[in-house]
């Protein structure tokens, strides 16, 4: 496993903040009038940590009649590896496109580093590199040029463009799928290109919203050792995932949020307590089946 | 099960009502220009049915073959565009083969075009209610005619997906597709000029090209029938007809050929349908290219990347490509049409190509669709955007505008109009360009995905790609003015001088405005590149 040399930005307080609690949801009323950082009428979160790696405070948005982020604050202590988990629809993909810059809040605030991001979205940018779910790549472009045209719009020179596109195409096993147009593709490959493009800038923070989808295990675990390597020097990584298993084995901190609104965020084990991670996402999230009734589909009972 | 299919197809119609407001505004728009067309077509087959039943056989025939070939070719182009009962997505129930075709055949009539064929194929055959005799007759045809059309459209579609599924030849075929479009028009038109040539010949009289062409076409019209009828296009089409003028022979031959061609349609479908139920769809192995491409010659700046991102596109993606393929072919087009009248058309061609050129990126954030996301967390700001997407055309928009005013020079005889030509040309690449700057990071509207064919028209974006393209082209219309009034006012009075004051003017306001287009364009994208990404998101 080859090292990327990619040494993540400024940080240098490994596991800094940990703390429990103070970031649960804090629900109010919907938001009305004019902008403010926290909808009226809600108790007040405290002010951003100015240090964390990413610090929410009362996100809101809202599509149509859905609310999909209910005044969610979360704080990403830097150097953290952190996961984001919740059901489906729970507001992963809202909070993590807001927490980018790539969609707009009705409400609430985003710090990166104590960069306002929405304020001063260049600086802040800078530090980031995302992996949005859902969302296309210039497949027009061969693998190499993918990256490069990441680098280059990051303001990079060529000559380092050119030494780390090749330093992640290796460590992504993708060198010999360099040449080929991004079209062509599989989807574990567009995951891994879309995740070298978000490396290039050597980001402090990383943002990456279903990272493993359609990845194969091999490519998984290459991923992983990347991910962990670099939290190793320094980075902070925010994952969003369903695989619970997946989080608890990866990550050193994790929020379960589900319904736009933090159910529970701290360590990991603060998290989860005595029980595994999984266990405790469903008693917070809830509404689990019992898998009674369906006793036709035992395959003893098969002749009927 | 066949119910069960055609009851899921006509589910789907109606839901497609309840999915966005432009999508139903769409459906109800295209059900009534289907109606519409339906009443014509059948108030026109009774009203000539009952003065004139041959001239009645002769149109339904060579209408019907029109629609058998339409229902044939157009999937083939429009790839995807029906593709709500794909058997693939049938492959992991268990359903007999020949009841899978029958259901698929009944329920691919549940659509637009398929209910509208099947009423006008109808109605039609009641052209024959003078002869209650063939009407029976007639309605049997219908069907068979609207059977060969369904069950040729799938069982084209069907045979050539290992084709369509490859990426390259549909990307081929979408261009070839664009260019038939493009040359339709002028084909017509020359082959109405021969046979009106052709006519005034054989009578040796001044009679006006429309009332020659009228007679000549007539004249070949049935000729063209009589083939027709043979094929398959036509063969169940001419039924009718044959059996009312009596010629039994010809009604047993033409029956046989329906038929067969139908069971042969049939078979292969099955066939088809078959082998890709086994074959999973994708594979195939990707085309590759070297090194940076663009990006190598560009400089290595975020500026740079954005223009060799652009010419790149504008080269390999067929909704960039396609049209630069056209543009070839425009000089062709007006030098054609322009022929018959002497008006030399073909002058314009320059000015034209400058003007589609540049207004070509006026969606091109929603030609990017969801991968744009790449420029809102890179944060590239609205100036690099801006210029980035501008830069390539200008880059070869100028030399290949300056190529084709010199060509449509020589072509007309007219070296006088060069100035002025240039001028116009040169001016309007960078008027349009600066308009469609400025407007499209404020206006966006749905355009084929990234991997669609050029030609289809994604639902409901009709109306709001009226307003946007209107709004540039009234601006782009306005600021044209000076130069065009100039142009205008030199070949009127023959005053060379006033041509060179075109080639002054011109590409002043031109350059203007594309300075002061990309500055507004810049601003708004900085203010909005959320936006607009949420936007392109929403697309359906």
């Amino acid at each position: 496993m080859a090292r990327t040399g990619l040494v993540p930005g400024t940080d240098d307080r490994v596991g800094g903040h940990r703390y429990v609690g103070a970031m649960t949801a804090q629900a109010g009323p919907p938001p009305s009038g004019t902008r403010t950082s926290e909808p009226q009428g809600a108790p007040a979160a405290p002010p951003p940590d100015l240090g964390a790696a990413l610090s929410l405070r009362g996100l809101w948005k809202r599509f149509g009649e859905k609310i999909a982020v209910k005044g969610m604050s979360l704080d990403v202590p830097a150097g953290s590896f952190y996961g984001l988990v919740g059901p489906n629809g729970a507001g992963k993909t809202t909070t993590l496109s807001m927490a980018t810059g790539l969609l707009r809040p009705d409400f609430g605030t985003v710090h990166v580093r104590g960069t306002d991001l929405w304020q001063r979205p260049d600086e802040a940018k800078r530090g980031l590199g995302v992996l949005p779910d859902g969302v296309r790549l210039f497949d027009r472009l061969t693998g190499t040029q993918l990256i490069t045209y990441a680098g280059l719009l990051r303001g990079m020179d060529r000559d380092t463009v050119a030494s780390r596109t090749a330093d992640l195409l290796r460590a992504f096993d993708l060198t010999k799928d360099a040449n080929t147009y991004v079209v062509d593709y599989s989807a574990g490959m567009t995951k891994k290109i879309a995740l070298a493009s978000a490396l290039i800038h050597a980001p402090g923070t990383l943002v990456l919203d279903e990272p493993f989808e359609a990845v194969d295990p091999v490519s998984a675990a290459n991923i992983r050792e990347i991910l962990a390597d670099y939290v190793a020097s320094g980075g902070t990584v925010v994952v969003s995932s369903h695989v619970m298993d997946l989080v608890q084995r990866m990550c050193d901190h994790v929020a379960i949020i589900a319904e736009g609104q933090v159910l529970a965020a701290g360590t990991i084990d603060e998290v989860r307590g005595e029980q595994s991670l999984e266990d405790r996402f469903v008693d917070l999230v809830g509404g689990r089946s019992t898998g009674e009734g369906l006793g036709w589909l035992r395959s003893s009972s098969a002749s009927s | 099960m066949v119910a069960q299919l055609v009851r899921l197809k006509l589910t789907l119609l109606v839901n497609t009502f309840r999915r966005s407001v432009w999508q139903t505004v769409g459906l109800v728009v295209a059900s009534l220009y289907a109606l519409g067309l339906v009443t014509t077509i059948v108030v026109a087959a009774v009203a000539t049915g009952a003065y004139d039943p041959a001239a009645a056989g002769l149109v339904l025939t060579l209408g019907g073959a029109l629609a058998v070939l339409g229902w044939w070719l157009i999937p083939v182009f429009l790839f995807g565009v029906d593709a709500t009962l794909d058997p693939h997505r049938f492959v992991t129930f268990a359903i007999p083969r020949r009841t899978l075709l029958t259901g698929l055949a009944l329920a691919a009539c549940i659509s637009v075009p398929g209910i509208a064929t099947v009423l006008a194929a109808l109605g039609s055959s009641l052209a024959w209610w003078r002869a209650p005799a063939v009407l029976p007759i007639a309605l049997l045809s219908a069907a068979l005619g609207v059977a060969t059309c369904v069950v040729g459209s799938r069982a084209v579609t069907t045979a050539l997906a290992p084709l369509l599924e490859s990426r390259r030849y549909r990307e081929v075929l979408a261009i070839v597709a664009l260019a038939a479009v493009v040359l339709v028009g002028p084909a017509i038109s020359s082959v109405m000029q021969a046979l009106g040539v052709a006519e005034k010949e054989v009578d040796g009289s001044s009679v006006t090209v429309t009332v020659g062409g009228g007679e000549g076409l007539v004249r070949a019209a049935e000729q063209l029938a009589g083939i027709v009828a043979w094929t398959p296009f036509g063969a169940a089409w001419s039924l009718p007809a044959t059996l009312y003028d009596g010629d039994r022979a010809a009604f047993a031959g033409r029956l046989a050929v329906a038929l067969a061609s139908l069971a042969l349609l049939w078979l292969v479908w099955d066939r088809a349908l078959a082998r890709s139920l086994v074959t999973p769809a994708g594979g195939g192995r990707g085309s590759e290219a070297r090194g940076l491409g663009w990006f190598g010659r560009f400089p290595a700046t975020p500026l740079g990347a954005v223009a060799a991102r652009c010419t790149t596109y504008w080269l390999r993606d067929p909704r960039y490509s396609g049209s630069l393929a056209i543009v070839p072919l425009l000089p062709i087009v007006l030098y054609v049409s322009g022929g018959a009248s002497g008006v030399p058309i073909v002058l314009i061609v320059g000015p034209v190509v400058a003007w589609v050129l540049g207004f070509a990126v006026s969606n091109d954030v929603a030609y990017d669709y969801t991968a744009f996301a790449l420029h809102v967390s890179t944060s590239t700001d609205g100036r690099t955007d801006r210029w980035g997407r501008a830069l390539p055309v200008l880059l070869f928009g100028v030399p290949l505008v300056v190529l084709l005013v010199a060509l449509s020079v020589v072509l007309t005889g007219r070296p006088d109009m060069l100035p002025a030509l240039l001028g116009l040309s040169l001016g309007t690449l960078p008027l349009s360009l600066g308009v469609a700057s400025a407007i499209s990071s404020r206006f966006l509207y749905p355009v084929p995905k990234p991997g669609e064919s050029p030609l289809k028209q994604p639902q409901g974006a009709a109306v709001a790609t009226m307003v946007a393209q209107l709004l540039a082209l009234l601006i782009t219309a306005g600021l044209s003015v000076p130069a065009v009034g100039l142009t205008i006012w030199s070949v009127a009075t023959g005053n060379i001088a006033l041509g060179w004051a075109v080639l002054l003017v011109g590409p002043a306001v031109g350059i203007a405005t594309l300075l002061v287009g990309i500055r507004i364009g810049a601003r708004t994208y900085d203010r909005r590149a959320p936006e607009l990404l949420q936007q392109v998101l929403s697309f359906p």
